[in-house]
């Protein structure tokens, strides 16, 4: 599934609302959790799971072609924790 | 102006400000905060013109659209976001830490979010690059 048709799924549902308008609210959500993250807050949605970030600290790669050393700066990197609810789905109801 | 900024019109106000006030003084600790689905129709809310009541429900109704497609084994691909992946892992021995007893970890599917390159530049603070 890919967004447009998560936004045709969910206006499926909604006859009463645009098209337009669900892609509006589908990338608000979106957005909301990409800024929430850029803050470096934690977004958490019981049942489905939690949105973070984590710290990289910077450290001395290699190009695995050549060995050659890289210095790789520090970043954040997002991170995704599926929830109980999620998990038990996936799993025919048992808790992974 | 569209066709659903008309439903807007009443709300039941107060909830949203009221958890502002507390995500504050938790911010004062030194902790981010931490954004809920009630964040997520406040977003909604404000875009679309929708009722508190209703942007609640499509949000709800968005994550119920991910999960129902995930837990089918469906591959999520939203694009400058992320993408959900379902892999089937096979049986293997694992430990427990504690005690360095052996148990068996039994075959499961798990679920991974690839986040795009759009949004781990964000959380860099970097500009989006435009491939995602």
């Amino acid at each position: 599934m890919i967004k447009s048709e998560l936004v045709q799924r969910i206006a499926d549902r909604n006859p009463h609302l645009y098209l337009r308008d669900v892609e509006k609210i589908v990338n608000a959500i979106l957005d909301e959790i990409t800024n929430a993250l850029s803050r470096g807050d934690r977004v958490e949605l019981r049942g489905f799971g939690a949105f973070s970030v984590k710290h990289r600290d910077a450290r001395v790669g290699r190009n695995p072609r050549t060995g050659a050393h890289v210095s790789v700066d520090e970043k954040v990197v997002p991170f995704f924790k599926t929830g109980k609810e999620m998990r038990e789905r996936l799993n025919n109801g048992v808790d992974g | 102006m569209t066709k659903v900024t008309a439903i807007a019109a009443a709300d039941e106000l107060g909830e949203t400000s009221a958890r502002r006030m507390v995500d504050g003084l938790e911010e004062l600790g030194g902790q981010g905060r931490t954004v809920t689905r009630v964040d997520l129709a406040e977003s909604v809310y404000r875009c679309v013109g929708l009722s508190r009541k209703e942007s609640a429900a499509l949000v709800q109704m968005v994550l119920n659209e991910l999960s129902d497609a995930l837990a089918e084994g469906e591959t999520v691909k939203l694009s400058s976001f992320g993408s959900f992946v379902v892999r089937s892992k096979s049986e293997r021995i694992g430990r427990n830490p504690k005690t360095g007893i052996e148990v068996p970890i039994t075959q499961r599917r798990v679920l991974v979010f690839k986040p795009s390159s759009v949004l781990k530049a964000r959380v860099n603070g970097e500009a989006a690059e435009d491939e995602d």
